[in-house]
């Protein structure tokens, strides 16, 4: 057996005057790398006022993004082993964004800047009898940005968004966006480019890559925010 | 869109663009002087005069000046609207921005006045 302290943020807004850090110290059995979800799962069996969200375990809702020692990212699919540093895992909720209960957040603001791209095709021709045909290659266009699950782990790990998040629209928002640009189905290149020429929405990233060194799914959300670039670029000159 | 009235260009291309078109002025003037610099080891007042007075660079410092005044702003503008905000200052951020703003606006007209008024009379 192998013990391990975890501390949790806590806070109840009903109790709590501040948020403070909870210690616990559990036994890991010998031989056993329990993903963090299951440490969650085991202190909320003793504890039932832990609150924390979760849905899948398996990394596709996004629901149980968190911060595990320093680093955003989803507590179903990261092993204890791959963040505890020295015997201690330090949980707390996603960084920039209000927090509800414990490791809960208010995704609100996220939410709005998702909104602000658009995330559906626009099209405005007649549609054909059955389904707008797509060619393999430009079907591939979207891989790479189609997987993303909206955990918010890059946008909250994100300096800009944490200034800004309700002028900035985030990578989570970015790369859904160029999802839409780059879709040859998608009629509203221009009006899409126009809503995001200004100083805050795309060029307040400054190319720093933390969406890229924490997303969950391994997208990269920086060159998604690059071709925005270039593609207004183009527009524009 | 998100509107702002008080960034460089209105636009955020506009301000990428001058943002980066202005460092490679500033880093390509900077490698003229110290070239010269470099290559004039014995560096008189007279040389140096010589070298500042022709029409050509007095054109080329303008240049560097004015890259540098607008370099300046659209940076000390991101880094005013990154940090002086509610959550730190309260509801009084946007007054202390307009002061950060009108202070930069100020010492940067001051600089650029008076390079200009160095540079045109040599």
């Amino acid at each position: 057996m192998a013990s391990l302290i975890v501390s949790i943020y806590r806070y109840d807004p009903d109790q709590d005057e501040a948020p403070y850090m909870q210690d616990t110290t559990i036994e890991l059995p010998e031989g056993r790398d329990p993903m963090v979800l299951q440490v969650l799962e085991d202190l909320k069996a003793a504890d039932p006022s832990l609150t924390f969200r979760r849905s899948c375990r398996e990394g596709v809702c996004g629901s149980d993004g968190i911060n595990m020692n320093g680093r955003n990212g989803l507590a179903c699919i990261t092993p204890v082993s791959e963040v505890a540093k020295r015997g201690k895992l330090a949980l707390r909720p996603l960084p920039g964004l209000p927090v509800i209960r414990d490791l809960v957040i208010d995704m609100s603001q996220f939410y709005k800047q998702y909104e602000k791209v658009q995330p559906y095709l626009i099209n405005d021709t007649p549609p054909p009898a059955q389904e707008r045909l797509q060619s393999p290659e430009d079907r591939a266009k979207l891989d790479g940005l189609y997987e993303c699950i909206l955990c918010a782990c890059c946008s909250t790990a994100c300096p800009s968004f944490w200034w800004n998040p309700d002028k900035f629209i985030g990578p989570a928002g970015l790369l859904q966006a160029y999802r839409f640009l780059v879709d040859s189905r998608d009629t509203a290149t221009d009006e899409r480019l126009a809503v995001l020429d200004d100083p805050f929405s795309v060029f307040r990233c400054r190319g720093i890559m933390n969406c890229v060194s924490v997303c969950p799914k391994g997208l990269n959300p920086t060159r998604a925010i690059g071709k925005i670039r270039t593609m207004l670029l183009q527009q524009g000159t | 869109m998100v509107t702002n009235i008080t960034s460089f260009g209105r636009s955020g291309l506009s301000d990428f663009i001058v943002q980066r078109v202005s460092a490679i002025v500033i880093a390509v003037y900077t490698l003229c002087v110290a070239g010269f610099f470099l290559v004039n080891p014995g560096m008189t007042h007279e040389a140096l005069l010589g070298y500042f007075s022709s029409l050509p660079m007095k054109m080329f410092s303008t240049l560097a000046l004015l890259s540098t005044a607008a370099h300046a702003w659209i940076g000390m503008w991101t880094v005013g609207t990154d940090y002086i905000r509610g959550h730190y200052f309260g509801a009084h951020a946007t007054v202390y921005r307009m002061f950060y703003q009108f202070g930069c606006m100020f010492v940067l007209f001051v600089y650029v006045l008076w390079g200009l008024l160095i540079f045109w009379g040599i």
